[in-house]
């Protein structure tokens, strides 16, 4: 679609449901993946708790839209940065969070591990090699 | 690459500020903006966090944004430089990209 | 060089849009591009013809409205988050039943595709929001 590739980093910093940035950048995320550029996603701070398992919104009437990160692999998003120091500040640890595969097809589809766990440090250097940073 | 940082929360509601000071690596710059500016006066409780980030990342204050809410630049950190829109636009212009700590 | 401006907040609620509209125009005044502005979440209500704010305030779709002009800008309101919220040009209303429309004529309706094309295409992406 494009010539250029650029380092696309979607930061989330927001909890879900309280407010709809959560939802309307995944939408982002998803429409971006057509794009064919260098996509990551970065969960930061109350970001992280867009990622927990066992989310149910019947009772708040809204919509639950946790499902949709576990397809994030179908659309060859692959790299999803969680941040150690921000999952600890808020009492969770990697197996509260949702399991994220991709299948990789120079491996027989073999099934990989999407969320790789960074400490901040690590988060500041992939921020800093990102192109873009696209906040919301 | 060098980022320009911005941050609009007043550090006394939200941790946007120490968020963004955690992440910034040396040469980056930290833009202070609308309720941001808060971040930028003395003698407030956050002012030992943004000196000591002074040593590693460039830091700026709107200087609309501290005359709407009544706040002198006499009382703007020594170090911090106030710039207006122009100024803005110049930062992310010399900076490789600009990051919103929403 | 070439800037991309995203806006996540409507009009008056927050200072984004003011701060996003104060950037543009310095950035147009020193003589920079303008790839686009897209306003997505709550700021697609930076684009409805509507609005109508007291004497003594700022009408912020009004200012964005005589800037796009002035400049001829690409100020593109997002589908998704303009159906949620009631923005509705004439090609909206119609698909969707709607009996009227609210869209300023300077901004247009279009898919979050714009948004990252814009990423792609500018220098530099400046986000406004909350």
């Amino acid at each position: 679609m494009s010539e250029t590739i650029k380092n696309f980093l979607y930061l989330n910093r927001k909890a879900p449901y309280g407010t709809i940035y959560a939802w309307e950048s995944l939408e982002v995320v998803l429409i971006g993946a057509a794009f064919d550029q260098d996509v990551s996603l970065a969960f930061v701070d109350d970001g992280v708790f867009q990622l927990t398992k066992n989310q149910h919104t019947s009772a708040v009437g809204m919509k639950n839209f946790s499902p949709t990160y576990a397809a994030l692999g179908d659309y060859e998003v692959k790299k999803v940065f969680v941040e150690k120091e921000s999952l600890e500040e808020r009492g969770l640890s990697l197996d509260d969070l949702q399991h994220l595969t991709w299948e990789d097809e120079d491996e027989d589809w073999a099934e990989k591990d999407s969320i790789h766990l960074v400490t901040r440090a690590e988060m500041a250097a992939i921020m800093d090699g990102a192109d873009v940073v696209f906040s919301f | 690459m060098s980022t320009l940082h911005t941050v609009n929360k007043s550090p006394f509601e939200k941790t946007s500020l120490a968020a963004c000071l955690e992440h910034v690596s040396a040469g980056a710059a930290v833009l202070l903006l609308e309720d941001g500016v808060y971040a930028a006066l003395t003698r407030t409780s956050v002012e030992g966090q943004v000196k000591s980030a002074l040593d590693n990342v460039k830091v700026y204050a709107l200087g609309p944004d501290l005359q709407a809410r009544g706040l002198l630049e006499e009382r703007v950190i020594p170090g911090i430089s106030v710039v207006d829109y122009a100024g803005f636009v110049d930062l992310a212009a010399e900076h490789d990209k600009v990051q919103a700590w929403l | 060089m070439k800037f991309a401006i995203q806006v996540n907040e409507g009009p008056y609620q927050h200072q984004a849009a003011d701060s996003a509209y104060f950037f543009a125009k310095a950035a147009l005044e020193k003589g920079h591009e303008i790839f686009r502005i897209f306003f997505y979440h709550d700021g697609v209500n930076n684009a409805t013809r509507l609005t109508t704010p007291p004497q003594d305030d700022r009408n912020v779709v009004e200012r964005w409205a005589e800037l796009g002009g002035h400049y001829d800008l690409d100020m593109v309101v997002c589908v998704a988050a303009a159906q949620r919220r009631g923005v509705v040009d004439e090609g909206e209303a119609q698909r969707n039943g709607k009996d009227a429309t609210n869209i300023h004529p300077r901004f247009r309706i279009s898919g979050l595709g714009q948004l990252v094309e814009a990423a792609i295409q500018s220098d530099r992406l400046v986000v406004f929001g909350d």
